[in-house]
């Protein structure tokens, strides 16, 4: 096990070839443990995106994490696309943020959230790959002896556009590498795509169903030793004293440390020994200010933002909301809960370190290596310089893994206690469920004003609760406001409402309890959108409108969301007589810069019990990279989302988070997932998220349906817990 | 301390403590990492192994339960070269997302076909509990339908082991560039390039 190669996956019929051949790139053959030397341009290295190999191997260099999301193989699509080379030859790797350091940022961006590891890098990547094809039909052309203007590139091969005769990539990468780079090239117009919008097969997926696939809590270096950890429950406590004598003694231990002011951790031979021995080291924290935090503090601080004139901050307005409501023919009024989420990767936090006085490496399942390496930078004591993070596949992320490197930290400084030991600090559920960055918590109260007509003139919005921001961002904050809070809401831009509404008054009550906040897939649309599209029902019905028609009144200027929402009605057959026993929910958004819509069926079983059948869901991307990885993003973020909505809770009390595992934070089951129907429908000209948008529409959606199937109107989250709705 | 156990067709000699899970002997002794720590407490199934065929939860299964007789198969050992039905179906759905469940799920339902050749959804629903984070579940059951078929001789794997996947049944995908009428309602099976 101490010959892994990291960063790499390759397909199958290039297991043998690749590790068989020479001249392999950088990172392919980047033994854990060492640090090869970095700067240096490889021999095949055609350009920083792209690695081409003697027998026409690609090897395609991805700065974003995969992290199940798909983004990894839409990239190298979307590189290959430009590159036009053979498909069947394209494998990929993950260069360093300590290498991009030294090559100045040459692959720009390692951050994977807020959907953007598409859309965020689409124009460097295909320009990578475009540069790398303009170098090798220049090669090809001076080794066929043409111009390269008359020569193309096709499949892996250059040819020429007279004699036809044709040379392959791999015989001239290296000498394209030699070549000066174009300084402008041409991408290839949309409808020219061969790879892009194609359903093609992930390049990722082989080694994980046979257990090969690596992950960072799988990691195994020579003379490695193993830590568990445990911080102080309540957040902001510390560490007052501890025995560790009491467990020296155990086999396996090495040692026991103190991790910055808060945690203990036991290093031993194996985890589950370092585990055994944590949990008997008798330990004293000294809890802090917020000792006595309850649920009860948190949920009376929110009320009380609900109509406070206080810390408001308003994210969007127009028309006179006040004036609209006193002259309403009717006001609606509701307030809606939703409760602290944990991330719940599937895989423990984990990172494993090595440090000495002047070389410190992480090896690392992160969403952002570039922010990991300046975690163990600043742990470690070093210039970033003498640093350095190999990311690993990681066991799911959702947000948890992008902004905060609390694991990678810790377990820098418990590898600073052995100089020169690699050691893996590996969570358990308990600590991942107790010390997480988690979904925040908010409160809104909607009051919505009717006209004669029975459709929507007035709605104010009032959002109290956490800013994410304002822990974690701090300077994004514009004058004290955080503009992410209204995230589906916004006036315009990618985050915008999917409403006209006349008058409009969308605002926020800062109240931000000692809870650490993180981004959360989906993060403030989840809440916003169960607010939005829930109350928009409550208001339908107060006006006697059916949902979509009630909907469809504001939607005049809003022809792209009216589009999904429409394709999510017709595919469902709303409005005409649905199937005996199915009821029916909308509901819409636009988040991530993409266009959403979902429609929810519900039936009601023999015991009374709401059975989650199916949900229509349909997302305009603008440009959709592989439709089949969509239909995957959808429906997986759909079990996240319903997972939140009918269980997920995290409650505080005594100051710390009172849930510690699956058994008290349940995660939906396969026999509660309702079919899922995806429509895809690129409407081109723009790049938007696909691994967040839906989570937003799945909640309100079903809520929708399970009003129409019962009269029930949840208002609070999760409802297995604030209501009577039983699921089956 | 040290005791033999029977892993994958071998049997090999542990030195553990007797308490230790299964799934740390596994892990941590003979470096069978496929096999994942999700939960600890027998609550999320990414530890599933199966002892004399049937799925186990290894996390809270200490090496004290486990007999010299009993044959306990991991993900590395479900099949010579990834080709049992439901690893073949998974490759053609492109199940995993990030795959740290993976193992477990594949094990949990390599059982159930094992010992129910054509699981209804109903068998699925009640034997099937392992958590998937990225929300696999949709081609989890295709999967194991497919599976079914592929055990049964109704498909092969050659036909699957193309660069497109197999799951057609739950996408629409408007192609754009398939020019003429935007809204066709285009299985994306008719727009493989
Ligand atoms: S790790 Fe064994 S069931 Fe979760
Ligand atoms: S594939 Fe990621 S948890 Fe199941």
């Amino acid at each position: 096990m101490s010959t892994h190669t990291i960063a790499v996956s390759r397909r199958r019929f290039l297991i043998s070839t690749g590790a068989a051949g020479a001249g392999l790139s950088l990172g392919m053959m980047l033994p854990i443990g060492a640090h090869a030397a970095k700067s240096e341009k490889q021999p095949d290295e055609v350009n920083a995106w792209v690695v081409i190999h003697p027998d026409d191997t690609v090897v395609v260099r991805i700065a974003r994490s995969e992290m199940g999301q798909g983004t990894l193989t839409g990239l190298v699509q979307m590189v290959a696309e430009e590159l036009e080379c053979n498909w069947d030859n394209v494998s990929w790797e993950y260069p360093t943020p300590g290498q991009s350091l030294e090559r100045n940022r040459v692959w720009g961006n390692f951050s994977t959230g807020g959907s953007q590891g598409i859309r965020g890098s689409e124009k460097y990547v295909r320009e990578g790959g475009a540069i790398a094809r303009t170098l090798l039909v220049e090669a090809g052309a001076n080794k066929l002896k043409d111009k390269p203007a008359d020569c193309y590139a096709e499949n892996g091969y250059v040819i020429s556009k007279r004699s036809k005769k044709k040379v392959r990539f791999g015989e001239i990468a290296s000498d394209a590498a030699q070549l000066v780079p174009p300084t402008e090239v041409t991408l290839k117009d949309p409808k020219d795509w061969k790879l892009i919008g194609k359903p093609i097969k992930r390049l990722d997926t082989q080694d994980k169903l046979n257990g090969k696939q690596v992950y960072g809590a799988d990691l195994k270096l020579p003379g490695m030793l193993n830590a568990s950890i445990k911080a102080c429950p309540v957040f902001g406590g510390t560490v007052a004293s501890f025995d560790e004598s009491k467990v020296m003694k155990l086999p396996g231990v090495k040692s026991v440390v103190k991790v910055d002011d808060n945690a203990v951790a036991v290093i031993a031979d194996t985890w589950w020994q370092a585990k055994t021995a944590l949990d008997q080291l008798p330990i004293k924290w000294n809890e802090g200010p917020n000792a006595n935090v309850s649920q009860a503090d948190i949920e009376k601080s929110l009320t009380e933002g609900l109509t406070s004139d206080k810390d408001v901050f308003v994210g969007n307005e127009n028309g006179d909301v006040n004036a609209g409501l006193k002259s309403a023919a009717k006001v609606v009024e509701a307030t809606y809960h939703y409760p602290y989420q944990n991330h719940a990767t599937m895989e423990p936090m984990n990172a494993t370190a090595k440090w000495t006085k002047d070389r410190c490496e992480v090896w690392c399942p992160t969403q952002n290596g570039e922010t990991a390496l300046a975690a163990a930078a600043d742990a470690a004591g070093l210039p970033q310089e003498q640093c350095d993070v190999y990311k690993i596949h990681l066991g799911g992320g959702f947000g948890r893994r992008a902004s905060s490197h609390d694991y990678v930290r810790q377990s820098v400084l418990i590898a600073k206690a052995m100089p020169g030991t690699p050691i893996k600090l590996l969570w358990t559920r308990e600590e991942d469920m107790q010390h997480g960055h988690y979904h925040p918590v908010t409160k809104a109260r909607m009051v919505g004003g009717l006209n004669k007509e029975g459709y929507l003139d007035s709605l104010h919005m009032r959002i109290s609760g956490q800013s994410i921001v304002a822990a974690i961002f701090p300077n994004f904050l514009k004058d004290g406001k955080d503009p992410f809070v209204f995230q589906g809401m916004m006036a315009e831009g990618d985050q915008a409402i999917s409403y006209g509404i006349k008058n409009l008054l969308v605002d926020h009550a800062m109240r931000n309890p000692h809870v650490p906040p993180g981004f959360w897939r989906g993060v403030n649309a989840n809440q916003n959108m169960v607010y939005m599209e829930s109350f928009l029902d409550e208001l339908a019905e107060a006006g006697s409108k059916d949902p979509l028609d009630f909907r469809r009144n504001l939607m005049k200027d809003h022809p792209k969301s009216l589009a999904v929402l429409e394709a999510v009605a017709k595919k469902s057959g709303w409005g005409q007589k649905s199937p005996k026993g199915i009821h029916r929910g909308l509901a819409v958004c636009n988040a991530f810069g993409s266009y959403v819509a979902a429609c929810a069926e519900v039936s009601v079983d023999k015991s009374g019990a709401v059975v989650l059948e199916r949900i229509v869901a349909a997302t305009d991307p603008g440009h959709a990279v592989n439709p089949q990885q969509i239909e995957a993003q959808v429906s997986g973020s759909f079990v996240y989302g319903l997972s939140a909505m009918l269980y997920g809770e995290c409650t505080v009390k005594d100051g710390h988070i009172e849930q510690s595992n699956f058994h008290d934070f349940p995660s939906l089951k396969i026999a509660q997932m309702p079919k899922v129907d995806t429509i895809v429908m690129p409407s081109g000209g723009f790049w938007g998220g696909v691994g967040e948008p839906t989570i937003a529409v799945a909640a309100p959606a079903v809520l929708n349906a399970i009003y129409a199937a019962t009269g029930k109107r949840v208002r609070q989250l999760p409802l297995t817990k604030y209501s009577d709705v039983k699921i089956a | 301390m040290a005791k033999k156990i029977h892993v994958n067709g071998k049997l090999v000699t542990v030195s553990a403590d007797d308490a230790t899970p299964l799934l740390w002997v596994l892990r941590e002794h003979l470096e069978l990492t496929g096999t994942k720590f999700g939960c600890g407490i027998a609550q999320c199934g990414a530890c599933t192994v199966h002892l004399d065929g049937q799925p186990v939860r290894s996390c809270v299964y200490p090496l004290s339960a486990i007999t010299e007789n009993q044959k306990i198969t991991t993900i590395e050992g479900l099949s010579e070269d990834t080709n049992h039905p439901i690893q073949q179906a998974w490759a053609a759905l492109d199940t995993p997302q990030c795959g740290y469940c993976q193992s477990g799920m594949i094990m949990a339902c390599a059982a159930l076909l094992d010992s129910n050749p054509n699981p209804s959804d109903d068998d699925i629903n009640s034997t099937i509990t392992n958590i998937c984070r990225c929300g696999t579940f949709q081609r989890v059951r295709e999967g194991i339908h497919l599976a079914a078929e592929i055990k049964a001789g109704k498909k092969v794997a050659k036909e699957m082991n193309s660069e497109q996947t197999e799951t057609t049944n739950a996408v629409e995908f408007f192609d754009p560039n398939a020019a003429s009428e935007q809204s066709s309602n285009a299985l994306y099976t008719e727009v493989k390039a």
